[in-house]
């Protein structure tokens, strides 16, 4: 037991919580706790927004694999986060968000800088808790990394009073976390994994749909040895990018509403569906009665709320991908004669050559062609971030990830501007690899305030601006279903990125042709300042294969 | 699995501390699910509460809302109250028109009949107690519409298992 302000115990619990570093902006309501990181050791990135803090705590957490911090103040600074806050609850990423409060004493009294924090982010929380005991502050840090990390990780927000920032107490850091309310599926019913290999076995047409629950969980190798065994191939959700390497043969690539040929038709064709950390996302399935028509579907999750929530499996297993996988392989392994499987191999073939081909079409400066030659410079490790919009899903289509936790994009919420506060994460957590932002011009501008910090903190990333002057995914809609009237969609040629970079401190390159950028791409990777690649596109280019909104995959527009 | 709609009893124990109900209610409100009647009081463990809601629906919506209020880390424990084996109680209020007199009498004849309780008379009015099932707690106020009914107050159902099986801490 140890007297000190609260301030103090939380920078002290944070330390055992081995955090290293935290995304903030401080005001009125943390100053206390500013007094305290002002001498510390724990490294403060003083960002520019406080959303890009929130951003940049979870691309800091899909990076690592560790929780990402960020600190804001009572009020805006709060309300800032909120986007943050829902965009990694949607993502089940670990962050923990510390925010500001007014003193006890004038809450409710809707006191300058107060806002009901709590309650807005109970929604987009896996928890949250005010302080109101000094004296709680360690347990209560110690709760709220435990509950964002465990299990489905997700955000969890503290909210501490000023007061309870500057009094002191003794602070007990021996503490025990305890929540008879928070059980954790630590087990496998050996039951549930007997079923579902059970179905493997008899599957003729197997095909494997792998989600972020098997980053999350660190099971690609488990993924990949199973699929291999089964000969299955595997397709994967948006966030289940990086999951199998994209060079793999049994590789499909992405499925859904921007899903490649052969993940959307094979899903049609096979037999048994075995998915993997998946909720089963209105963009993955679209019109959930025509996904995977035909198959069984085995469900693995570690949420039991995920199993029948969207899709009625015929198996479930309630558990960690990791464990999971490696049960099922066990007994495969065991039981398991190697199929030729000949047919539906060339079936893979077919289509994975079909999506290939589309690609090898086109020429000049189009995204496609842009992002398929991006792979070939950016070393193996390098960390992906997209925005969101056409240059998510091009990047989720044509540039293929080798490496799990290193394509990182907004999956679940959909936040435009999320990609470049994640990348200035990433790099804070992988310094030593090159992070590139795939961005679009309407995105970056929601965001862009933040190349301050990478020039500051001297955090150098990469943004390529597929520039089209456009919000290029509404502008698509608007082409093909609403008879191409452009309702607010046109951005102009403003602003001038190279300038905007200039002005900032960082470099800005513009290019003109496929090689042009190629080599400010390796300029960039070589260079010690964040980096703004303006390469102007066409308005009228879109994203396909593309299967429409409310329809079934069937009804796929390969392009 | 069935796809009729239901009553179904759902039975939770829960932190006993503020925010508890907010944080379930948005819950209900946040997934489209909706609340017949809740009901809340303290548990046999002080610092627990228990939790009685009634929602209609499906199976398949009724297995959901259970798993949703799992995952809330102020619900301790949460199930669904088979009604064969369930005790389901509500308490009503009810304020009877009693400007006639002969009014007056009938009411009370059918507050003993239906073992209920007069808990305030005045002169243009009665207030009755009555307690018992849902269905009970209807038919008495259908009994008592003709003669005017100017307020009703009911609790909500509350429930618990019969015997010796119970819903306690994991």
């Amino acid at each position: 037991m140890t007297k000190m302000s609260g301030a103090k115990a939380l920078i002290e619990s944070l330390k055992r919580e081995k955090v290293d570093v935290i995304f903030g902006l401080p005001g009125g309501a943390t100053i206390p706790v500013y007094d305290v990181l002002y001498d510390s050791d724990v490294r403060h990135i003083l960002m520019r927004h406080e959303q890009c803090a929130a951003h940049a705590a979870d691309g800091y957490a899909r990076a690592s694999g560790k929780v990402g911090v960020c600190m804001a103040t009572s009020g805006p600074g709060a309300t800032n986060l909120v986007t943050g806050i829902a965009n990694a609850y949607m993502d089940s990423s670990p962050v923990v968000a510390f925010t500001g409060q007014v003193p006890r004493a004038m809450i409710g009294k809707d006191a300058f800088q107060e806002a009901d924090i709590i309650g807005i982010t109970t929604p987009i929380t896996k928890c949250n808790f005010q302080i109101n005991r000094n004296a709680d502050i360690p347990r209560l840090v110690k709760t709220a990394f435990y509950i964002a990390s465990s299990g489905r990780p997700g955000p969890v927000l503290v909210d501490l009073p000023k007061d309870m920032q500057t009094e002191s107490s003794n602070m007990d850091f021996n503490c025990t976390v305890e929540m008879r309310g928070y059980r954790l599926n630590s087990g496998l019913d050996p039951m549930q994994i007997k079923r579902a290999v059970d179905l493997l076995l008899q599957a003729e047409r197997p095909i494997i749909l792998a989600g972020g629950g098997v980053i999350i969980s660190n099971a690609s190798s488990e993924l990949v040895t199973l699929a291999e065994l089964l000969l299955a191939p595997v397709a994967t959700t948006l966030m289940g990018k990086g999951s199998i390497p994209e060079d793999h043969p049994l590789s499909l690539g992405i499925t859904g509403m921007h899903g490649t040929i052969a993940s959307n038709r094979l899903i049609l064709e096979a037999d048994v569906l075995l998915a993997v950390g998946v909720r089963f996302s209105d963009r993955t399935t679209g019109k959930i009665d025509g996904f995977c028509p035909d198959a069984k579907i085995i469900h693995i999750d570690i949420d039991s709320a995920e199993v029948g929530k969207n899709v009625r499996p015929h198996i479930h297993v309630i558990a960690d991908a990791k464990k999971a996988l490696q049960a099922i392989y066990d007994q495969m392994i065991k039981a398991y004669r190697k199929k030729e499987r000949s047919l539906w191999m060339s079936r893979v073939q077919e289509f994975k050559k079909q999506q290939e081909e589309m690609v090898k079409a086109k020429e000049g400066l189009n995204p496609p062609r842009l992002l398929t030659d991006l792979r070939k410079i950016l070393p193996v490790d390098s960390i992906v971030t997209t925005e969101v919009g056409q240059n998510q899903m091009w990047a989720a289509l044509h540039l293929k990830t080798y490496k799990p936790r290193t394509f990182i994009t907004s999956g679940g919420l959909g936040t435009m501007g999320f990609g470049f506060p994640a990348a200035i994460g990433a790099k804070v957590a992988c310094p030593e690899v090159p992070v590139v932002d795939i961005a679009g011009d309407g995105s970056f501008l929601m965001t862009e305030q933040d190349l301050a910090t990478t020039v500051m903190e001297n955090i150098p990333v990469i943004v390529i601006v597929l520039n089209n002057s456009m919000l290029g995914m509404v502008a698509q809609w608007q082409r093909l279903f609403y008879d191409r009237r452009y309702s607010h969609v046109k951005l102009g040629k403003i602003p001038d990125f190279v300038k905007l970079a200039d002005a900032f401190g960082a470099q800005g390159i513009r290019v003109d042709s496929v090689d042009g950028f190629l080599e400010a791409v390796k300029t960039a990777i070589k260079s010690d300042v964040t980096t703004v690649v303006d390469v102007p596109i066409s308005p009228e280019e879109d994203v396909f294969p593309m299967v429409p909104a409310g329809a079934s995959l069937k009804d796929m527009i390969a392009g | 699995m069935s796809e009729e709609k239901k009553l179904y009893t759902i039975s939770a124990l829960v932190e006993h501390k503020p925010g508890v109900l907010y944080n379930v209610s948005n819950m209900f409100r946040r997934r489209g699910f909706n609340i017949e009647t809740i009901s809340v009081g303290s548990a046999e463990q002080e610092d627990l509460a228990r939790m009685t809601i009634t929602i209609k629906g499906d199976e398949r919506t009724v297995e959901q809302v259970v798993k949703q209020l799992d995952k809330l880390i102020d619900v301790v424990n949460v199930s669904i109250l088979d009604p064969r084996s369930t005790v389901t109680r509500e308490l009503a209020l009810v304020k009877v028109d009693t400007q006639d007199a002969r009014v007056r009498s009938d009411v009370i004849n059918y507050t003993e009949i239906f073992k209920g309780h007069v808990v305030d008379v005045a002169h243009e009015s009665l207030v009755v107690e009555i307690t018992g099932d849902s269905d009970k707690i209807d038919a008495f106020i259908q009994l008592m519409k003709p003669f005017g009914v100017k307020e009703i107050a009911r609790t909500g159902v509350t429930a618990l298992q019969r015997g010796m099986r119970s819903i306690e801490i994991e």
